[in-house]
């Protein structure tokens, strides 16, 4: 990962003192074309919401103030989402430190994650359509424990595959049995 | 039929068949049973599709007016050998091996499947008799590895030979060998080839005995169980839980309504939840009588069950999570319960599940002991009293030097009764989480089996500058997390648990053998090695 094509950044300074759970060091954050994923998600969920409201009302389904209602919902949500997308991406983050990776996501719900490198099981790499489309992939760390859920999206395509080799070499000098 | 079998490999062990009686317990005599209940059925049928007419009388008769008999009883009696033939044959080809490196498996007629199970990966060993198999001295054994539906079955195996296999195979997989000087491949060849030698009186009279010993082989010297649960400490338990309170309230509704009595007829939809009701408690009961937990040199053993008797080996460290706690209604009695998280879901059907409860109801002193058992390093001096303190006290423990870091006063407003309580200590290498003043709970997790870790916050817990604490382990019944904490004193933690968690897990080797103690005596937990 000599050219990683993100770029790593300090802890915000205007986030210190504040009540977030932050994590320091520094955090790789994903590629920047991981918004565009997202943003073609979000269009997705706003064009069934709407939809399926629209036709709803359209129908008389609902009560006459109350599906309207709920049609300007679905339209106020996916604004919304939209506008916090690139936010929601530039949330994203981890850090490979000497013997845990580190994960972290969310703006609202955040979380970090810690997972010792020799805890691995496997490392998936996922390439969905759209993330195809724009050359990135999704790293997926498993361990033996359903809940750890560290799936890193939006690496490009070299990055994936390096990171992946990094990881199991790393998990492979840290082995632990089950 | 001469199948060639393996020679014997450098490791000393050959292919061996399982019980003779395994195709029956298997499903034949449910086969037969279905064929039985068909043909019972569809005779007329099957007269009016190959015979025609419905005037016909009986099968036979009408077949012998025809002149079909010859051919019907030849079709019936083929299929009879065909059937025969082919549990003959499954049993034949159904054959394990145990050397060195791993337990296999070989099954099947035409779809061959050959399983593997390598030794060091074995998460525990459990021995279940059905009761129609303890009729004829079968059982089944079972090596659970981790991952789903990954087991390795021996069904089913000579009753009394089932205890010495599992005695040889965790001896195997503590890479030590049985000292008396009988290979485990040669003493298990005995146990699953030869014939009965003995006279039928002997044969009944072992039967009976087996039937009657408890869950092990009465030469096997069973280790005296460190627990004892009186039925009436059990029924007791019952009584007083969750369900029964459950059951009072439904019967309290039911009685109004039929006392201010109109309509009766509703009753009787409550009979299959009465059944489902009764048959909760009569599982619950069966399942908890004769709850025997012992330690032995392969691991701490776990017998339980009055009718289908099941016995559970878990080697030592295979423990991912415990749980010690204690429902509203069991304070009074000062009663305690343990669970478990544990690698492997090891058995599925027949009633069997894995062995998760480690002490199905106690007293203090139970819980003292068991835990002796599944956890010897926090047992300890310096740290004995945080069990005490993790389960039944709140706030600080004083004059102790490790306690628990209780959760921040501002917590009041998200847990405003259990917040004195909701607390977590490092011990040596074990993370104690306390928590929960109605339900009192004390989850203990060994840093070696932490799979990750992670820090949650929504927006009620920033505007409060709290978060949650979660262990991830293996799925099972205990959830080791922790909400309502201080953010910064959560932050070190987070580091020190994930920091813990990296040198515990570095000190065992993937490729490590169980390492046993050459004396008989409770089992080394992984914060030793």
């Amino acid at each position: 990962m000599s050219d990683h094509s993100n770029d790593t950044v300090p802890l915000d300074p205007a986030r210190v003192g504040s009540k977030r759970v932050e994590v320091g060091g520094d955090w790789r954050r994903v590629s920047r074309k991981y918004i565009g994923v997202e943003l073609v998600g979000v269009a997705l969920f706003g064009l069934v919401a709407i939809g399926a409201t629209l036709v709803f009302s359209l129908t008389r389904w609902f009560a006459q103030p109350l599906g309207w209602i709920l049609v300007g919902a679905a339209v106020v949500t996916t604004l919304v989402m939209f506008a916090v997308a690139p936010r929601r991406v530039r949330s994203i983050g981890y850090q490979l430190r000497d013997d845990d990776l580190l994960f972290r996501r969310g703006i609202m719900f955040h979380r970090v994650v810690s997972v010792p490198y020799g805890r691995m099981q496997l490392i998936d790499i996922n390439r969905g359509p759209v993330a195809r489309f724009l050359g990135l992939a999704e790293l997926r760390f498993v361990t033996a424990a359903a809940a750890t859920g560290v799936t890193i999206p939006g690496l490009v395509d070299s990055d994936a595959d390096a990171l992946r080799d990094t990881l199991v070499s790393l998990a492979e000098t840290r082995r632990a049995g089950l | 039929m001469t199948e060639p079998v393996a020679p014997p490999l450098p490791g000393g062990g050959e292919w061996l068949r399982l019980h003779p009686a395994t195709p029956l317990l298997k499903g034949g005599i449910a086969l037969i049973a279905v064929i039985g209940f068909i043909l019972a059925n569809v005779r007329e049928r099957l007269i009016e599709a190959f015979v025609g007419g419905p005037d016909g009388g009986d099968l036979i008769e009408e077949l012998y007016l025809r002149g079909h008999l010859g051919w019907a009883i030849a079709i019936v009696l083929g299929a009879l050998l065909l059937g025969v033939v082919a549990f003959f044959l499954s049993w034949r080809m159904h054959t394990y091996r145990i050397n060195d490196e791993a337990v296999e498996v070989r099954s099947g007629i035409l779809f061959r499947t050959h399983r593997q199970a390598r030794l060091d990966r074995i998460q525990g060993i459990a021995i279940t008799r059905p009761f129609i198999a303890r009729l004829f001295g079968a059982a089944r054994l079972e090596l659970s590895v981790a991952g789903q539906d990954a087991k390795v079955q021996l069904a089913y195996l000579k009753g009394s030979d089932v205890d010495r296999l599992r005695h040889d195979i965790l001896m195997l997989a503590s890479a030590r060998r049985a000292e008396e000087g009988v290979a485990p491949g040669t003493r298990a060849g005995v146990a699953a080839g030869s014939p009965d030698a003995a006279g039928p009186d002997s044969l009944i009279g072992r039967r009976v005995t087996e039937l009657l010993a408890p869950e092990l082989d009465p030469q096997e010297a069973p280790p005296e169980s460190v627990v004892r649960i009186s039925p009436l400490r059990l029924a007791g338990s019952l009584l007083a839980s969750g369900a029964t309170l459950f059951v009072l309230v439904v019967a309290a509704v039911l009685i109004v309504v039929t006392a201010t009595g109109r309509e009766l007829g509703f009753l009787f939809l409550f009979v299959p939840a009465f059944i489902g009701g009764a048959g909760y408690y009569v599982r619950k009961v069966t399942r908890s009588l004769r709850f025997s937990i012992a330690a032995t040199p392969d691991g701490v053993r776990v017998g339980y069950g009055l009718l289908t008797t099941s016995n559970d080996t878990l080697p030592p460290g295979r423990i991912h999570a415990i749980e010690v706690y204690q429902p509203l209604l069991w304070r009074p009695f000062d009663w305690w319960a343990i669970r478990i998280n544990r690698a492997g879901h090891a058995s599925s059907g027949s009633g069997s599940q894995p062995a998760t409860t480690m002490l199905p109801v106690g007293t203090r002193g139970d819980v003292d002991k068991v835990l002796g058992l599944l956890l010897p390093g926090l047992a300890s001096a310096d740290t004995r009293h945080l069990i005490l303190a993790g389960m039944v006290s709140s706030g600080p423990t004083p004059g102790f030097a490790v306690d628990f870091v209780p959760a921040p006063r501002r917590a009041r407003w998200l847990r405003p009764f259990s917040w004195r309580r909701t607390g977590y200590a490092l011990a040596g290498d074990t993370v104690l989480l306390r928590k929960g003043l109605v339900w009192r709970q004390l989850v203990a997790v060994p840093a070696a089996r932490i799979q990750s870790l992670h820090l949650d916050q929504g927006p009620l817990a920033r505007a409060l500058d709290l978060c949650t604490l979660t262990l991830d382990t293996v799925a099972g019944p205990v959830s080791a997390s922790l909400s309502v904490l201080d953010r910064a004193g959560s932050l070190s933690a987070f580091d020190a648990i994930s920091r813990a968690a990296t040198a515990a897990g570095a000190l065992e080797d993937g490729s490590q053998r169980i390492a046993l103690p050459a004396e008989p005596q409770p089992p080394r937990p992984e914060s030793d090695r």
